[in-house]
């Protein structure tokens, strides 16, 4: 191969290389991102049953439970508009309780939000990110506090 | 007092930084003879961040409570080690951290690099303390590390207690010392483009800095994922955290410029395209020392509550990048060419390689910044894990860990043997682990089932380049391509052993009871109350066994008060042929308490791998640094010899 030519291939090769990775992305990114939903949002209706998501909330006050099997436990999570039930089985995170945020991973069964995983507050100066937005917006974090 | 030296060394290293741009000017502008003054303000400037660093972490280790980082970030009660490694587990000190290993990196350079032109060594000191210059800024106007706090309080706040553990002090100094080493192959590259002396000579001299950063990078992020696996409590390796990615991205371009480089060095091929991936390794440190370090992961609107900072590392970002990108645009089409190569050979091999990684490196970048995109277009939140970059990214890395096997049987310019030939063995291997999987393992995932096939194929072909030769006349870089790669097979069969054969038992259990996980029977003996210094803790006994005698693991979960918090503590024990884990959790209102337990077979394969990597680098730079060695020794001699 002659250098120019040489160079001419190497340059398409590269560009070909940026644009399938921008493909393999936007391909992979429409169903696979999980989009984050408040109780609101699923009263509204804006989340579809079996897609995977993330609800995030304030645990609300006196709604923690536990299944007879001990590591099953339900709660409520609430945005001062709306509730939406949620069931966890496995070992709830560090300093989870009532009247602090929670974001939950999973997905949403017949109206119940089934968590794979539970982020909560870890400590006094961590907040989940979308929750610092939402006490932001709303004053829920201030309102539910007192 | 020593917090006021640290910061006046800091003033001094940036002033000297600015003398050492201008000098860079100069040295383009005219034939001055500014060489030697250069060198020993690099040096000069090393030496004077080193002393600040020095200073912020004696502040820490004398719990000095006047200096306001220290009161945030410690606490008296911490044991001594912590204490110091509070220095950089924090953003202040991290930034220090990381603006000393840049002068550093810049001094070694200023000190040891006798290979490349002169004049191409003057303007990659000059881009180096560009670099450098910005981020004093940084520190000094937005993050000064050496601020005092009037009246000073009795006490600190302490370190995060997640952060009290052994991986803290060494985890993010190695990963710092590999995520900026890079900036001396950026550095290289931008002034060897200045210059127009792109050729193998520079290849030879980069070579070593890359090779170092790849390494460190390497074990920085195998320690990492160590650390999370037991300090987390989750059983998981790898979480696709936009913050493991910040160290995955550069890895990833590092890993392509390591391969690249030696066709520019060997053969002269490939000018452009290193020079671009050199740039483009040291801006995904950058990129993620902005990710981590700006809060704009954590939240759009966290960016938002702290300005200064996020758009100022957002500005240098901009600015270097920028500039590098603008240069490469008008020097890299001047590049010559070098040797052409023919269809089938290690260079078109090389090549391959460098798309593939350069195609999951922009899949993983994508991914990592999406939501961001989003957010700002949008305003919708969303996050984008696991699912994702496993299953986009998964397939392209097995064709990669395939291909791996080949390429380092190809020759230089041409092939024209039958190389597949020579992996008749390797293929075969594979396929039969392969149709073990298929007839012992039904139901497990297909990545993991190739996962398999590929690490048995891989392992036998990462050897073959020691076979049918004195292996012990090989060169160390051949011997360390071959751990290298080996490491990459031992790393993919932990990680698809892990996926398909992990047991999981979560549970509740009384004093007494017993539970089954894989093959072990783990009864539960007794909890009990117990303390450290700056904790107490609920720990389980337990008595596992599998036949043999039986061993026992003690999980805790930990609870701090300076900050306040719970932690877990797992307990492990490492088998041969896998990792026991347990977790212990909470106390059921029946007497009994949640536990967690996982069997986990060949686990340790995974950082087994990832050190073997790293081995392999190492072997590969004391090889590379023994050769310049004799190559200087004898070019001595040779010049002794002629003017004698």
């Amino acid at each position: 191969m002659k250098p120019k030519n040489q160079r001419l291939v190497l340059l398409s090769a590269a560009l070909l290389a940026v644009l399938v990775a921008v493909l393999l992305a936007m391909w992979g990114l429409r169903d696979r991102a999980s989009y984050f939903f408040t109780p609101a949002d699923i009263a509204a209706g804006k989340a579809s049953e079996g897609q995977p998501m993330r609800l995030g909330g304030m645990v609300q006050q006196g709604s923690i439970t536990h299944d007879p099997d001990g590591v099953t436990v339900r709660f409520v999570v609430t945005d001062g508009k709306a509730t939406t039930p949620v069931s966890f089985r496995g070992i709830v995170p560090d300093l989870f309780r009532e009247g602090t945020g929670a974001v939950a991973e999973g997905r949403l069964e017949r109206g119940t939000f089934v968590a794979d995983t539970i982020l909560a507050k870890h400590d006094e100066r961590y907040m989940p990110p979308e929750l610092g937005n939402l006490a932001a917006e709303h004053k829920v974090g201030k309102t539910l506090k007192k | 007092m020593i917090a006021e030296v640290g910061l006046a060394a800091l003033w001094l290293a940036a002033g000297l930084a600015a003398f050492q741009s201008l000098l860079m000017i100069l040295a383009l502008r005219s034939d001055v003879e500014v060489a030697k003054p250069m060198r020993v303000v690099a040096m000069l400037q090393g030496v004077l961040t080193l002393t600040a660093f020095a200073m912020l972490v004696i502040v820490f280790a004398r719990s000095d409570m006047s200096v306001a980082l220290v009161v945030a970030n410690s606490n008296s009660a911490k044991p001594f080690i912590y204490k110091i490694a509070g220095a950089w587990g924090n953003h202040e000190g991290s930034m220090l951290m990381w603006v000393t290993i840049l002068a550093v990196s810049g001094a070694a350079v200023a000190w040891f690099s006798r290979r490349t032109s002169e004049r191409t060594l003057l303007a990659a000191l000059g881009s180096q303390a560009m670099l450098a210059l910005g981020f004093y800024a940084f520190l000094l106007i937005a993050s000064n590390p050496f601020a005092r706090l009037f009246p000073a309080p009795a006490d600190g706040q302490g370190l995060n207690p997640l952060l009290q553990d052994p991986g803290l002090a060494f985890h993010p100094p190695t990963l710092y010392l590999g995520y900026v080493g890079l900036s001396v192959a950026f550095s290289l590259a931008v002034g060897a483009l200045l210059t127009g002396e792109v050729d193998s000579r520079l290849a030879r001299a980069m070579r070593p800095w890359v090779l170092a950063a790849w390494v460190l990078l390497t074990l920085g992020i195998t320690a990492g994922s160590y650390w999370a696996y037991y300090e987390l409590g989750w059983g998981g390796y790898w979480f696709w955290d936009p913050v493991e990615n910040a160290s995955l991205m550069p890895w990833l371009a590092a890993t392509a410029l390591l391969h690249s480089i030696n066709v520019l060095a060997a053969r002269g091929a490939l000018k452009a395209w290193t020079m671009m991936l050199a740039v483009i390794a040291f801006s995904m440190s950058m990129v993620g020392t902005f990710l981590v370090r700006s809060g704009i992961l954590t939240s759009v609107h966290a960016f938002a509550i702290d300005p200064e900072r996020g758009t100022f590392l957002l500005a240098l970002l901009a600015i270097y990048v920028g500039a590098a990108f603008v240069l490469f645009a008008l020097r890299g089409a001047t590049l010559k060419e070098g040797a052409p190569f023919e269809l089938v050979s290690r260079e078109t091999g090389l090549v391959i390689n460098n798309l593939i990684l350069s195609v999951i490196l922009g899949i993983v970048f994508l991914g990592t910044l999406h939501p961001l995109f989003v957010e700002a277009v949008t305003g919708e939140k969303l996050s984008v894990g696991a699912p994702y970059f496993n299953a986009v990214a998964g397939p392209l890395a097995l064709v990669l860990a395939v291909l791996v096997g080949v390429g380092p049987l190809l020759s230089w310019r041409r092939e024209r043997r039958p190389v597949l030939a020579q992996l008749k063995i390797a293929a075969l291997l594979g396929v039969a682990a392969l149709a073990i999987t298929i007839i012992l393992a039904r139901d497990i995932a297909i990545l993991p089932r190739l996962g398999f096939g590929v690490a048995a194929f891989l392992a036998t072909a990462s050897i073959l380049p020691l076979v049918g030769r004195n292996p012990f006349r090989a060169p160390l870089a051949t011997w360390g391509m071959v751990f290298a790669h080996l490491g990459v097979a031992v790393a993919l069969a932990g990680m698809a052993a892990n996926s398909a054969f992990t047991s999981e038992r979560l549970d509740v259990a009384r004093p007494g009871e017993t539970l089954k996980v894989g093959p072990w029977l783990i009864q539960l003996e007794d909890v009990t109350p117990t303390a450290g210094k700056n904790w107490t803790a609920v720990e389980a006994q337990l008595r596992a066994s599998r036949g043999g005698g039986p061993i026992i693991l003690k999980p805790q979960t930990r609870y701090f008060a300076d900050p306040v918090m719970e932690t877990n503590e797992a307990a492990i024990d490492t088998f041969w042929n896998g990792q026991l884990y347990t977790v212990i959790g909470k106390a059921d209102p029946s007497g009994g308490w949640q536990l967690r337990l996982w069997w986990k077979p060949f686990v340790t394969l995974i950082w087994a791998g990832g050190v073997l990597i790293a081995l392999g680098g190492a072997l590969a730079l004391v090889g590379r640094l023994w050769r310049l060695r004799q190559r200087r020794g004898a070019s001595a001699e040779w010049r002794k010899e002629r003017y004698a």
